[in-house]
């Protein structure tokens, strides 16, 4: 278990930093603090839940596979930001989405399964 | 009941009704023999009881998940390595060969891929592998083609054997966001090729991971484009579709074309509808082998046909 949480927290680390590299803007910082469930999304039952989820730009989403079978948080776009690696009972993926729109997603292992996240501009 | 199918099948007219109802048997083991193209079903005791005997063919494994360490079992190792036993067990071993329908790791890892190898290799067998998509989560599967296909390019294939042509499909690659599994416009048209020139009579075994059919589409049991791939295979007399993917023995018969899908060696999961999710079903550790099993494939002599045998664990 202990194992697992750092593979986590691991690929939560990479995830903003590849995120935050990427919107080469130093000023926005995560606003995981603010709420720390603004951006959870559980994975259970084969399904995602919140099937939709709108959080605002620079939030940290973080998927966490409660379900007893592995899966995948991909990107329908093959540009997407969101790719993770393959997650287990128990293990989580986390990214920042600095770019307002709507981005589509599903498990790469189980193709029927999919979710939405809406990210809207801060103000 | 075997008296009534006897009867049927002496005066050559085995109608679906009865084959529904062997179809229910389960448990007891159900023959499906196909000859001329016609499914029909024998007894077990039947089938033993032909003239000389049905000779075993070849066998079929599925759904290993090395790797897996779930409450559904612990141990996916031991109970692999039990399936390799029952193989050994196996009168006639001259010429078998088996085939293994996929998920042979459950989370694509080196270790688990060497494994696996290294316990199936216990029977002693030659082994043809298609992947499933547990397998293909690093790198598109390449370490999978390059360790049980002979080059990490070599997806799907082709070989002749027992008079049969077999034919190993992948439809675990490329999936897209709400489909189904998927073999892809490549592999059609190499399909359609391999089988172009081919006697209608040569029987085909076509072996792949996810159903061919759609077997259970609401929890993603079945594969996008395979009605291209069933197009090509019509005008042949005899087809035997062969996968895993669903942990149990589902059949389906259409025209000349058998579906088959197997149990795994390693966990059962719900009947289609019957559990929130198709994630592995937890059943008590005493009953687990009972709905883990092999398959066997036998040639019924007299009849140049091949028959179908689900056996448990147990």
């Amino acid at each position: 278990m202990e194992k697992r949480r750092s593979i986590g927290l691991r690929a939560a680390a990479i995830g903003v930093l590849l995120a935050f590299g990427a919107a080469a803007d130093p000023a926005m910082k995560p606003q995981a603090a603010d709420n720390a469930d603004a951006g959870k999304i559980v994975i259970d039952n084969f399904a995602f839940e919140p099937s939709t989820l709108t959080v605002s730009a620079g939030t940290v989403l973080t998927w966490l596979n409660e379900d007893d079978a592995p899966h995948t948080v991909v990107g329908t776009d093959a540009e997407s930001p969101i790719q993770s690696p393959p997650l287990d009972s128990g293990e989580r993926y986390s990214v920042a989405l600095a770019k307002p729109g709507t981005y589509r997603y599903f498990c790469s292992l189980h193709p029927h399964m999919t979710g939405t996240v809406i990210v809207e501009q801060r103000f | 009941m075997s008296s009534t199918i006897d009867d049927d099948m002496s005066k050559g007219k085995l109608n679906r009704r009865t084959l529904l109802r062997c179809a229910a048997w389960g448990g007891a083991g159900v023959v499906w023999a196909l000859k001329g193209g016609v499914p029909t079903a024998l007894s077990l005791i039947d089938a033993a009881a032909a003239a000389e005997g049905p000779s075993l063919a070849f066998v079929q494994i599925s759904d290993s998940h090395i790797g897996f360490n779930k409450d559904a079992n612990p141990d996916p190792n031991g109970t692999l390595a039990a399936a390799m036993e029952k193989v050994r067990a196996l009168p006639n071993r001259g010429g078998l060969f088996m085939l293994h329908t996929g998920d042979v790791s459950h989370l694509s890892k080196p270790e688990e891929l060497a494994t696996a190898q290294q316990i199936i290799g216990v029977s002693g067998l030659d082994v043809h592998y298609v992947p499933g998509e547990h397998d293909v989560l690093i790198d598109h599967g390449s370490d999978f083609f390059a360790r049980f296909n002979g080059a990490p390019d070599r997806k799907w294939y082709s070989f002749d054997a027992l008079g049969a042509h077999f034919v190993a499909l992948v439809n675990v690659l490329d999936f897209r966001a709400g489909g189904l599994g998927r073999l892809g416009d490549e592999q059609l048209e190499w399909l359609e090729k391999d089988l172009r020139g081919r006697s209608a009579s040569t029987p085909l075994v076509i072996f792949t991971h996810m159903p061919l059919w759609n077997a259970y589409p609401e929890w993603g049991w079945g594969t996008d484009d395979s009605a291209q791939a069933l197009s090509y295979v019509k005008r042949f007399g005899s087809v035997t579709v062969l996968n895993g993917h669903v942990h149990q023995v589902l059949q389906k018969v259409e025209g000349h074309v058998s579906f088959h899908t197997a149990m795994s060696t390693a966990f059962p999961q719900p009947a289609p509808g019957t559990a929130p999710s198709p994630g592995p079903l937890k059943v008590p550790a005493e009953t687990l082998r009972s709905m883990l099993g092999v398959r066997e494939i036998t040639q019924v002599r007299g009849h140049g046909s091949l028959a179908v045998v689900d056996r448990t664990l147990a």
